[in-house]
């Protein structure tokens, strides 16, 4: 490294380099950090709680540490019956979502009304805590919308994770934090992008995200390659779990030209009654159906409450 | 036969045994990539083949077959090429042929470890930097740190008074990967979250094409062609401007892949006019090498090595002329998230990129085993497979872009995109079989050159010696 020329360059290349790891990262980390949490972006980090992707919780994505979403319609300290809300459970032991953890991250304004009228920071992993969104009367400064903000319910009602998982049906109750985790595990996002595109996109799979619906989110699963129908928006476009199950368990029950895997796996060993699923069987006569044998094809086994497919049907369900 | 080495002393070790490792390390890992990527296009065509257990499910093997060509195929042919051209171009020895030889084998372990992990679902769920962030340490410690190490210490312990193009290219690249790397995962260490996950998602997939794919494999043609053609290089200053424009440019269009998302509007713009930039180091590289077989362009056609580099570097140019232009907004509305891009990948990894690799490993295998190919015919095929093997590969996925990209704006039901992909699907897994194929007739090739190649004599190339198959 004796030539004068080499200590100039090296010095250059630290500059080149420098500058234009400052333009791509240091500058746009004002404008990311800056994002104020919409509704939907506190919908989604309560949903989904704190990670999504490996971690140490949960080393093999089997969706554990997970919150549940739940629709209490009466209220859980008096029994007495409710306007319908929902309710981000965490029972104890479950990791807080990132908005909880490091508040700065919900946003100019969520932050304090989370923090002041909500009281989050009261939230305790240990003994677990329920989350709600409420809406201020403060507007976002550059959109005609109101500030929506979290509630540490067990705070403010005294509303603990059993007393709300107590009074609620199954059917209120939304795995869709796990199911998260199934999305990703299968990879559902290599062929559907949670991302309808600005330019396009509207007519069929509905708005584009906006800045602040992502805030607290990991991963995002955007996704890049789309081989599939976009699905930010599809428990709007269809609502059924009956059509989501046929769906999951063969795509070309209700689809013959889809070229989505069968994801039958996810039922596991056993049906709703706690029968053993026949696969075997399942698929010969399935075979047999194609095959222009028989006319029917044979019936897809209900899945049981504490299914993987359960969790990702809840989670497809919820993205509305 | 090369583990051996491992615990003996440096000087002890044959000069090459990491560089001949890493050779055909690179060699299975392209075979392992391509039979995944061959698989997955069957169950794109054919969605009922081989199903029901999760292992072998499309979302399960879609990462392994990318992470295994990126990671285990290009990068360690790479670290091949760089084992052998460092110490040549600084007439030295490398500075550790025993780190060489523990940075492949831990390289072999832990990405074999980290792909079965992925292979069973265990993943960040961020693309391109799939693995959990324990990995990603182990892969830093263990692949790209070492690796950078060696090129570094034989660099400036060189003996000769310049430093040639190849060596610049090498030493930053090593460099910016181990930053782009450690950066890029950042997300990970400290749990960001939401849109800056996102984007450092992209900005990591973004530089580890545009800091280590492309300039290393541009590198390998400014050795290949001047060894081999025995023409100097045609300009030192061009390769210069395609130096310094790849820091410069290619460090910032990150931004690019996410043009449909609400990241700021200032950096998308900025992304897209740095994005139309990247045509000044590729025209630079391109018109160089083509200018430096300036007179010798028989060997284009008589020569494997130099057939395979000006391939790679021929196919450099539709590859930056869609680079250049599908990520501004005008273009890139209309093809992001389709086929077209897949077809784009595998025109940077599989076209451009392999080429170049590929002739290194032909001509870094033969220089330092001292073996003349073993069979000519059975290179020719492999590179005819490859090349009509990618070709069908790559026109059928642009075409099924196209019709995919058609679909998208016409807001056309997605069930009759799916239905009018289908024959490009088919066309795709023929293509992905004949690069598979391929491979093993090249493992093959590689093996027998070892044990039955035609001893090259001291002081000779390769090539100034005649085929006997």
């Amino acid at each position: 490294m004796n030539f004068r020329e080499y200590r100039i360059g090296s010095r250059a290349f630290g500059l080149a380099f420098g500058l234009s790891m400052s333009i791509t990262l240091f500058f746009p980390s004002f404008d990311l950090a800056a994002s104020i949490s919409s509704e939907v972006g506190l919908d989604k980090q309560l949903t989904s709680g704190w990670d999504s992707g490996w971690q140490l919780a949960d080393p093999l994505l089997n969706g554990l540490n997970k919150p549940l979403k739940v629709l209490v319609r009466k209220d859980p300290k008096s029994g007495e019956p409710m306007e319908p809300v929902y309710a981000y459970v965490y029972p104890a032991g479950t990791s807080l979502p990132n908005g909880v953890t490091h508040t700065a991250n919900l946003g100019k304004g969520v932050e304090e009304l989370s923090v002041k009228q909500g009281r989050i920071t009261e939230a305790r992993k240990e003994s677990g805590a329920v989350f709600l969104i409420k809406k201020s009367d403060q507007l976002l400064t550059f959109e005609d919308k109101p500030l929506s903000y979290m509630e540490n319910a067990t705070a403010t009602k005294g509303w603990t994770p059993d007393e709300v998982l107590k009074q609620a049906a199954d059917s209120d109750i939304l795995h869709a934090g796990s199911g998260k985790t199934m999305f990703v595990r299968e990879g559902c996002w290599w062929c559907h992008t949670l991302l309808p595109e600005q330019t396009q996109d509207w007519q069929v799979f509905g708005a584009p995200p906006m800045l602040g619906d992502f805030n607290g989110e990991s991963p995002t699963a955007f996704g890049s390659d789309r081989k599939g129908p976009d699905l930010l928006h599809v428990g709007s476009r269809n609502a059924s779990r009956e059509w989501m199950m046929l769906h999951f368990f063969n795509p070309r029950l209700v689809q013959p030209h889809s070229i989505m895997p069968r994801f039958d796996y996810l039922w596991g060993e056993v049906d709703a009654d706690g029968k053993k699923i026949d696969f075997k069987k399942w698929r010969s006569e399935y075979d047999e159906y194609r095959e222009g044998k028989i006319t029917t094809p044979p019936d897809v086994p209900m899945y049981a409450k504490d299914s993987e497919i359960r969790n990702l049907i809840d989670f497809v369900i919820n993205l509305k | 036969m090369i583990l051996k080495y491992l615990f003996a002393k440096n000087e002890a070790i044959p000069v090459g045994s990491a560089a001949i490792f890493f050779g055909f390390s690179a060699i299975i890992w392209f075979m392992i990539g391509t039979g995944l990527g061959s698989f997955n296009a069957a169950k794109l065509a054919f969605p009922d083949f081989v199903t029901g257990t999760e292992m072998f499910a499309f979302g399960h093997m879609r990462q392994v077959h990318v992470l295994a060509v990126i990671f285990g195929w290009i990068s360690m042919a790479f670290a091949m090429a760089m084992m052998y051209i460092t110490p040549i171009l600084g007439n030295t020895r490398l500075w550790s042929e025993k780190l060489g030889l523990w940075n492949c084998m831990m390289w072999n372990v832990s990405l074999a470890l980290g792909l079965t992990l992925l292979w069973m679902g265990v993943t960040s769920g961020r693309e391109y930097s799939d693995f959990p962030w324990p990995l990603d340490l182990a892969v830093a410690a263990f692949i790209s740190i070492p690796l950078a190490v060696n090129v570094w210490m034989t660099i400036i312990k060189r003996r000769t008074q310049g430093i040639y193009t190849t060596n610049w290219f090498f030493a930053a690249s090593t460099f910016m990967l181990i930053i782009v790397f450690l950066v890029g995962n950042l997300p990970e260490y400290f749990h960001l979250t939401g849109l800056t996950e996102a984007y450092m998602t992209w900005w990591f997939a973004h530089n580890v094409l545009g800091l280590w794919i492309t300039p290393v494999a541009a590198a390998i043609a400014y050795y290949v062609i001047p060894k081999v053609t025995g023409n100097p290089l045609y300009s030192h200053r061009i390769g210069h401007l395609h130096f310094w424009s790849i820091v410069v440019f290619y460090s910032t269009p990150a931004a690019h892949h996410l043009m449909s998302a609400p990241l700021p509007e200032w950096l998308k713009s900025f992304a897209s006019v740095e994005g139309v930039l990247i045509l000044v180091p590729a025209i630079a590289f391109v018109s160089n090498i083509l200018l430096t077989m300036q007179g010798k362009w028989n060997m284009f056609v008589e020569n494997l090595e130099v057939r395979f580099t000006v391939v790679g570097v021929l196919l450099a140019i539709p590859l930056n002329m869609q680079g250049g232009f599908q990520q501004t907004r005008s273009i890139n509305w209309y093809i992001h998230g389709t086929g077209w891009m897949v077809a784009h990948a595998h025109l940077a990894l599989l076209g451009f990129s392999t080429f170049l690799e590929a002739a290194a490993v032909y001509l870094g295998l033969q220089t330092l085993m001292k073996r003349k190919l073993y069979s000519l015919t059975l290179g020719n095929l492999h590179f005819w497979l490859l090349l009509i093997g990618f070709s069908t590969y790559w026109i059928s996925m642009t075409i099924a872009g196209l019709i995919q990209g058609a679909g998208k704006i016409y807001e056309v039901p997605y069930i009759d995109v799916v239905i009018a992909e289908h024959p490009y699907m088919i066309a795709r897994w023929l293509g992905g079989t004949m690069v598979f194929s391929s491979t093993i007739l090249w493992l093959y090739n590689m093996w027998m050159t070892a044990r039955e190649g035609t001893v090259i004599p001291v002081g000779r190339m390769p090539h100034e010696l005649a085929y006997e198959r």
